[in-house]
């Protein structure tokens, strides 16, 4: 049977022709870029990793952001501190590491843990207001990274570089209807290569473990975890800086993988959607993962019709929008979301309250 | 059991001499105590008497300032509720200390995981141990069904599943039955018999005497922090045992008189109204409350009762059907609105709802009256005359408490739940709606409230009480009407209505016949 016929009066409905230049559109060129969804997903399912981890313990992070800003600019820092007392080596074959990279990054998992620890101290100790903890860090680390970086970057300094990208192999690639999702999922750096595994360990260690029983026993009811005599404030503290070493990962990841150095306020606002993605996903590890990996498509497909808009029917429409529609276009789809989703979605019954153990009286 | 062979039995736990003080009150005072195995002991007494902070001695989470605990003859220190557990002592909390989002698997599972390596629970194993126990003592339970999922009566048997699952030799449980049907009393009676007959020894702790009769082998009375009484059942009474645990006599049951019904006053017609997530839990409710008299609304929680309630106070938009107040429409008025019509309302979580604890006294006494005269001159507020409303209140309602601006935070129970009563009763009123009035109360602030409700009635006032205590909806109704799926069932006669006949409406509903039928028969 012909079909052209039966799409050439498709195409002749204004609206339906449109969407299926869309599609037409987005299948021709997002495969291709499929390394890059990866790359602008890692940083926001990490971070919304430790939202789940603070969140399902009891613990509400609104400080991710400027943990991830802080470990950004040590990975950036320790780099050029570094480097020279090694001489800098040469990058290994594969992802490119070197002796700096690693200690840049552990330095940088460890300030992201300290600041973490702050936030636990302060939240779960003090039982101050938990979003008063979170902004507190999020300016102080966006005022003292802003402040330090304009010091150091005065005698513009060499940092440690990048880790590399993995190159699978071509065939794998060419493969076809597959290769490029392959390619999605290798084509990365280390740490966006290992993010899709911690999130699939941190669920089974969520559902499955003692560990995460014990987490998601805090998270609803701390009492109860306490008679049954679980230390809430010890899981609490732990949860909070294990939360804080992956907001850590997206930090370095941000000045280490996808850039080689460090900008001001290089996170823009990425903590606060991974929260959003967090939300998405139900206070789950893959559910979080997928959501992130959604905003990183609209996020690339804003991206893309900037860069390479399609032409016809359609590119005429995209290009008459102002550009900054579409740089607004993820923001305004994750509040559609989340608007349509948060009904449903219901957090950790003690999540944000401090607890305070049993006053016998 | 123990005792009637003439053998004296070690006992299991003893407590001597234990003292607990707190700055400025001495909670525990040289209280002994002896559990033997295979005994129901009940511990007896009012709020504030001591029983929980011996308990909190008990299960480590208070430390004791003398005295002494022995396991089994041997004396013990227990650090926490962690070492508690290790050496078979549990505790069932009136407040159950389950997550309810999770199974009923991982709450037996929580504290005390059953692993299959380090790092994984062995779930299946868990599974197969909770069910052999459930057979070994009669409620075999699914071990995956979340604990959200049961009724509060199944809920309380995967606590006890919990301290057995825990090999507990000593069972603790405190207030169990005071969210319970008598039905679910006495099967989880029937659990606690059969407990006790296969060694385990039982601490009872209630203030219901009647309870206390029908399942303890022997009791121990507590007031002001020391023991003042040990019986055994068989030789003693309800009245006996009341005048031990309060130190006077009580009146148990508050004589109600008769009531002398004038003019419909409150009347709900074909009311239908949604919980926060849009179920349906009214289903067309009609009822009538005549001046002067009380309304008793029985059933078991969560059958749209809090729904019902709601909406005749003006705290939830019925979805449906009418409410009138004296003949005038009221439906979906604003709760001022209503309160300046005559209602009144006596909510039943008073730390949420009735009170707002960091306030003071006085404060919390104007909630409903603080923007006018004599409270108010224009915007400016009258401290003066507040303070002198509230000192008067204090004493004629019998709040106790050093001041009128402390906060009511600072407050027992059964005085925070009187100055929402002195605030909600003392004015006229067209309709009393009281949700739970005396949830948490000892006896004696128990007897106060109910003679105030009384009072009320009598001076005219239209009286709806929803308790899911049945006892007090028993005591002090003129009609009762049983609440089931979100419907009236039932409505019965207060005075001559049958506990069980009301306790088998609220559990299963009956049918319509079958509440027609014991309707009938009652009256």
């Amino acid at each position: 049977m012909d079909v052209i016929p039966v799409i050439n009066f498709l195409y002749g409905i204004p609206v339906l022709g449109l969407a299926f230049q869309l599609v037409g559109y987005l299948v021709a060129i997002l495969p291709d870029n499929s390394p890059t969804i990866m790359v602008q997903a890692t940083p926001l399912a990490l971070a919304a990793m430790t939202g789940v981890i603070c969140e399902r313990s009891g613990v509400v992070n609104i400080g991710i952001e400027g943990t991830m800003l802080a470990a950004a600019f040590t990975a950036w820092v320790v780099g050029i501190a570094v480097n020279p007392i090694f001489g800098n080596p040469a990058p290994s074959d594969i992802f490119g590491i070197t002796m700096p990279l690693l200690i840049s990054l552990a330095a940088a998992v460890g300030v992201a843990v300290l600041i973490s620890a702050l936030h636990a101290w302060m939240s779960i100790t003090l039982r101050a207001d938990q979003i008063i903890s979170g902004t507190i860090i999020n300016i102080a680390a966006a005022g003292v990274t802003g402040y330090l970086d304009q010091l150091i970057s005065k005698s513009s300094p060499v940092g440690a570089g990048e880790f590399a990208a993995f190159q699978p192999p071509q065939a794998l690639v060419e493969l076809p209807l597959v290769g490029w999702l392959l390619n999605m999922f290798l084509n990365l750096g280390p740490i966006a290569m290992s993010t899709v595994f911690l999130v699939i360990g941190l669920q089974v260690w969520l559902f499955w473990s003692r560990w995460g029983l014990r987490t998601r026993a805090v998270g609803e009811h701390p009492r109860a975890a306490e008679t049954v005599g679980i230390d809430v404030i010890r899981l609490r503290y732990q949860n909070v800086m294990i939360g804080g070493a992956f907001a850590g990962l997206a930090g370095a990841f941000l000045s280490m993988e996808a850039t080689n150095s460090f900008q001001i306020g290089m996170t823009i606002g990425r903590g606060f959607i991974a929260l959003a993605a967090m939300i998405m996903g139900r206070w789950t590890p893959i559910g979080g993962f997928l959501s992130a990996l959604l905003f990183a498509v609209f996020l690339e497909i804003s991206q893309l019709i900037k860069i390479a808009p399609p032409t016809g029917d359609l590119g005429q429409v995209m290009t008459s929008v102002p550009a900054q529609l579409w740089d607004a276009l993820p923001y305004l789809l994750t509040i559609v979301i989340l608007a349509g989703a948060v009904g449903r979605s219901i957090p950790p019954a003690a999540d944000g309250q401090p607890y305070e153990r049993e006053a016998a009286a | 059991m123990t005792g009637q062979s003439g053998t004296i039995q070690a006992p299991a736990l003893e407590m001597r001499g234990i003292t607990k003080r707190y700055p400025g009150v001495v909670a525990n005072d040289g209280i002994s105590l002896e559990v033997r195995p295979g005994e129901i002991h009940a511990l007896l007494g009012e709020n504030g008497a001591g029983k929980t902070t011996l308990m909190n001695v008990l299960y480590g989470l208070a430390t004791p300032d003398e005295g002494q605990i022995l396991l089994d003859g041997e004396p013990i220190r227990i650090a926490g509720p962690a070492d508690a557990i290790a050496r078979g002592i549990n505790m069932v909390h009136q407040h159950f200390m389950l997550v309810p989002v999770l199974s009923v698997a991982d709450n037996v599972l929580l504290g005390e995981e059953t692993m299959a390596n380090r790092v994984f629970l062995d779930r299946k194993e868990a599974h197969r141990r909770i069910l052999e126990l459930g057979r070994k003592f009669g409620f075999e339970i699914d071990p995956e069904v979340k604990v959200s999922a049961l009724s509060v009566g199944w809920q309380q048997r995967v606590e006890i599943l919990k301290a057995l699952y825990r090999n507990a030799r000593i069972l603790v449980l405190d207030e169990p039955t005071a969210v319970l049907t008598p039905q679910e009393t006495e099967e989880i009676f029937a659990v606690l018999r059969r407990l006790a007959d296969q060694g385990h020894s039982i601490v009872f702790i209630s203030h219901k005497l009647y309870e206390v009769l029908a399942i303890a082998d022997r009791i121990t009375v507590i007031r002001r922090g020391r023991v003042v009484g040990e019986r055994r059942p068989a030789e003693t009474s309800e009245d006996e045992l009341a005048e031990l645990m309060v130190g006077r006599e009580v009146q148990l049951t508050v004589d109600r008189g008769t009531s002398h019904p004038g003019r419909p006053m409150l009347r709900v017609s074909g009311l239908e109204a949604s919980d926060d997530r849009g179920h349906p839990m009214v289903r067309g409710v009609d009822l009538e409350v005549r001046a002067g008299e009380i309304l008793g609304i029985a059933g078991v929680a969560g059958n749209g009762q809090d729904e019902l309630v709601e909406s005749i106070v003006g705290l939830r938009r019925p979805t449906a059907g009418a409410v009138t107040l004296d003949g005038a429409n009221i439906t979906g008025h604003s709760p001022r609105a209503l309160n300046e019509a005559g209602v009144a309302y006596v909510p039943a979580d008073r730390h949420r709802f009735g009170l707002i604890l960091p306030f003071s006294i006085a404060d919390n006494l104007v909630l409903t009256s603080y923007y006018r005269p004599p409270y108010a001159r224009g915007v400016v507020r009258d401290g003066e005359s507040i303070e002198r409303d509230a000192r008067s209140s204090v004493e004629r309602f019998d709040v106790r408490t050093p001041s009128v601006t402390a906060s009511a935070a600072t407050l027992s129970g059964g005085n925070q739940q009187k100055i929402v009563v002195a605030r909600e009763f003392d004015r006229e009123l067209k309709l009393l709606v009281l949700d739970q009035p005396t949830r948490g109360l000892d006896v004696g602030s128990i007897e106060f409230i109910h003679k105030q409700v009384i009072a009320k009635r009598d001076a005219g006032t239209a009286v709806l009480l929803v308790s899911a205590e049945l006892d007090e909806v028993l005591e002090i109704s003129d009609r009762i009407a049983v609440m089931y799926g979100g419907r009236i069932v039932a409505v019965l006669d207060g005075p001559t209505a049958d506990k069980n006949d009301v306790g088998l409406l609220m559990a299963t509903g009956g049918t319509a016949r079958d509440g027609a039928q014991i309707a009938k028969a009652s009256a």
